[in-house]
């Protein structure tokens, strides 16, 4: 366990910005308690000051996780995000997408979505831009990238693909034993 | 006397029908009774006549003359009674008794008693009142009387009979149960239907075993053919089976047996930290799941009987707003009761269900230290805190026995024990037949050891905590009371406290040969076949010092290091020496009692174990020597 290096949070606050844009600085100065980011065996956890005091006392080999997990580094040092911080980024959205029930499942399940099955889009989302996709009773799904801009959407087909998949909490059940 | 008096006004009047002057005339020896009641010894001049008219009358006056003045001062209601007309009768009775008879007092004290009527008459007041309401009554309503009271007749002969019947059918079901012989072979080949009617034989005559017992077949043929049985029909194998049929009464033993061969309801525990149970029950019931809260106990618990979906997998499932829990394994947390800002230890505690609890309870507020032995299920541990967005967790991978060494001084400590799992056997029927003693001595072992870091680990002078609750999903005495009862005598500086939860059946203070101290029956168990949930075990201990008091040290300390050592894999399949350090662990009251001199001993246990060597490995050693190897 180890605070980040200083490429190491370039690459993770950049990819992290993709979802929550400036509200990164929401995460680190927080109102209610100091809380770091820390890395364990590629994995970067977000962690409150106090708990990752404590956790300095088990033994790396030992220590499993701590916190919420954001992600890992790649081997060829890319960051890729995991659903586990869904909550974290959620909270701080810029964009959003809700998918209507009957897409809930489809979504769930690994696949992208479809333009039918959207119900709203945050006005003025661009192209590539992350998004995080909630359910129509406000519950996030997961988060994924968007393949055109708001107003290009309009004009596309009901089956052409919105927004790209990246991750969603099926993948608690489906990935388990990589995940962790 | 007034209503005897109104009883006279009915007979007084002289033309009845003769089925009215018979069914009178029935009346009137025993209203002559009351009169002569009130009359006291007064003779009769008369003698009574065989006329039932006469009788009648006679009796009037009689119960005018044996009336005093109450009676006189009424004399007026009897005037009309003559000339009245004969029918009427009721409630206007005292209006029909006849003008002569008023002053008529003379003659009447002069008329009327047979000496038979007297002495009858004591005592009797008693029946008056019945008589009178009687009387008051119309003709007619004796004709019902007469018929009722050969109804009530028949039905009291009818009651009779089926009492009889009864008695008869008693006395068939009190005929002996014969213990069939010791004929193995037809044991063996008997279909099951035969094995559970024969369970329910003995069952009943060990129910009343004094009186069903056959000539004197001790109990212990029937238990021991029991036992077979149960075996044979539940698939139990011998060792576990005795072990669990002692726990129980027999008949509620027969019923635990049964239990656990149906399976618990489905039960969900509502992720406070998400969500709140209504809205939860709200969004599941939309997706056709038929749930019901879990009981008064519990305000997260929601049972579900039938679900279209798999409820293990519906959107708000993954969004970590309920998690699949049984009911039994909300009561450790329960007991355990967090609060927040605190620093909790989960000692086991994959797959997460009580870890997850715990953070719910604190609000994400102080820490939860999840612990668990086994590095693959701390996979499932890890993916539960965090779809259940829990933020204030460590897991870690330890043997919870290394843990006051780790990291010490926590507020609460959890241990939710390894165990053999008998009170989960309707989850796993495969308990049944795969644990051997061996298991069970070496399963105790380690919950004797992982209590004892347990409450290591607990910081005594913690403001709010300073609280273990140990649990099991076990029944076994062994696991449970046993173990509780080792530590609070291995740790004086605990003491048990009062689990907080209101139903549950009490821990034994004693069960067969052994004695546990008084404060067990503070813990509580839960059966299958009681709570309808997972058997289960919930002890809470409170420390009160972090010093261990040495009150007994040179007989503990012995003891104490054959504890400890580490139970590898292959040393838990060694089990003399774990035999012999529970062998000691069982008899507190005798180390207690009889004090040990060490020095004494140790030349004894030399001499023995070099003895033992010997025997054993056929090589000579010197007792020294033997006594430096016995060390190691």
């Amino acid at each position: 366990m180890r605070p980040l290096t200083e490429v190491e949070t370039k690459t993770f606050f950049e990819k992290l910005a993709k979802y929550i844009g400036r509200n990164i600085t929401h995460l680190i100065d927080r109102g209610d308690d100091t809380y770091c980011f820390r890395l364990h065996r590629d994995r970067v956890y977000y962690v409150s000051e106090s708990v990752m005091r404590k956790a300095t006392s088990v033994g790396r080999d030992q220590l499993i996780s701590l916190g919420i997990c954001f992600g890992k580094f790649t081997k060829t040092g890319k960051f890729r995000m995991h659903v586990t911080c869904l909550d974290y980024i959620a909270q701080y959205a810029k964009h959003k997408v809700w998918i209507k029930p009957n897409g809930e499942m489809p979504f769930l399940y690994g696949n992208h979505v479809v333009k039918a099955h959207i119900g709203r889009v945050t006005e003025d989302t661009p192209e590539h831009q992350g998004v995080i996709v909630y359910s129509m009773t406000d519950v996030p799904l997961g988060f994924g990238v968007t393949a055109r801009s708001t107003s290009d959407t309009r004009k596309m087909e009901p089956t052409a693909i919105v927004v790209f998949h990246q991750a969603d909490i099926g993948e608690y059940l489906r990935q388990e034993d990589t995940l962790f | 006397m007034v209503s005897a008096k109104k009883g006279a006004a009915k007979p007084a009047s002289p033309q009845k029908n003769n089925k009215r002057k018979v069914a009178s005339s029935k009346d009137v020896t025993s209203k002559k009774v009351k009169v002569a009641a009130g009359k006291g010894n007064k003779k009769a001049a008369k003698p009574s006549s065989d006329d039932s008219e006469e009788d009648d009358e006679s009796w009037a006056y009689g119960a005018m003359s044996g009336s005093d003045s109450e009676v006189e001062e009424q004399d007026d209601e009897f005037v009309s009674a003559e000339e009245g007309s004969d029918i009427e009768v009721g409630a206007l009775d005292d209006d029909f008794l006849g003008d002569e008879f008023a002053g008529s007092d003379e003659e009447g004290k002069t008329a009327m008693f047979g000496s038979d009527d007297e002495q009858e008459g004591e005592g009797e007041e008693d029946e008056e009142d019945i008589f009178a309401s009687d009387s008051e009554e119309s003709d007619d309503d004796d004709d019902m009387e007469a018929k009722s009271r050969k109804l009530d007749a028949a039905k009291l002969a009818e009651a009779e009979e089926a009492e009889a019947e009864l008695q008869t059918n008693i006395m068939l079901e009190n005929d002996k149960y014969v213990l069939p012989g010791d004929d193995h072979e037809i044991l063996q080949s008997t279909d099951l239907q035969v094995v559970q009617a024969r369970i329910q034989e003995i069952v009943r005559v060990l129910n009343n075993f004094r009186e069903m017992r056959e000539g004197n077949r001790s109990r212990n043929d029937y238990i021991s053919q029991l036992l077979k049985d149960l075996c044979l029909y539940y698939g139990y194998n011998d060792y576990l089976m005795e072990k669990l049929f002692y726990i129980f009464p027999v008949s509620e033993a027969i019923e635990f047996f049964e239990a656990n061969e149906v399976p618990r309801p489905i039960t969900i525990r509502t992720n406070t930290l998400k969500t709140r149970r209504r809205e939860l029950a709200q969004s599941l019931i939309n997706r056709g799941v038929n749930l019901d809260p879990v009981g008064k106990w519990s305000k997260v618990g929601l049972q579900v009987f039938d679900s279209p979906v798999p409820i293990g997998a519906t959107p708000e499932y993954l969004a970590g707003h309920y998690m699949l829990q049984a009911a039994s394994s909300f009561l450790p947390v329960m007991a355990l009761a967090p609060q927040e800002h605190e620093r909790v230890l989960d000692m086991a505690s994959a797959p997460g269900g009580k870890s997850t609890y715990i953070a719910a309870l604190l609000k994400n507020t102080g820490m939860v230290f999840a612990n668990d032995a086994n590095k693959d299920r701390t996979k499932s541990l890890v993916a539960n805190i965090h779809r259940l967005g829990v933020k204030n967790a460590v897991v870690c991978n330890y043997d919870g026995r290394e843990f006051p060494g780790v990291i010490g001084g926590f507020d609460r400590v959890l241990l939710d024990a390894p165990c053999s799992g008998t009170g989960v056997i309707s989850k796993d029927a495969s308990v049944k037949t795969n644990k051997s003693e061996q298991d069970f001595q070496m399963l105790s072992q380690l919950q004797k050891q992982l209590i004892l870091a347990a409450i290591d680990s607990v910081d005594a002078s913690s403001k709010t905590g300073g609280y273990i609750v140990y649990s099991t999903c076990s029944v076994t005495v062994d696991e449970n009371e046993d173990v509780v009862n080792y530590a609070l005598k291995k740790r004086p500086n605990v003491k048990l406290v009062s689990t907080g939860l209101d139903f549950g059946k009490e821990g034994f203070t004693r069960f067969r040969e052994k004695v546990f101290h008084p404060s067990i029956s503070l813990t509580r168990r839960y059966y299958p076949h009681m709570h309808n949930m997972d058997g289960f075990y919930v002890a809470k201990f409170k420390k009160v010092s972090n010093k261990i008091p040495k009150k007994n040290e040179d007989t503990a300390d012995p003891d104490e290091e054959e504890e400890f050592t580490p139970i590898t894999e292959d040393s838990g399949k060694r089990s003399r020496g774990a035999k012999k350090a529970k062998a000691a662990a069982e008899k507190p009251e005798e180390a207690e009692k009889i004090s040990f001199n060490a020095d004494e001993d140790e030349e004894l246990i030399r001499a023995s174990q070099a003895k033992l060597l010997q025997t054993q490995k056929g090589i000579k050693l010197r007792p020294k020597k033997t006594a430096a190897s016995s060390k190691d």
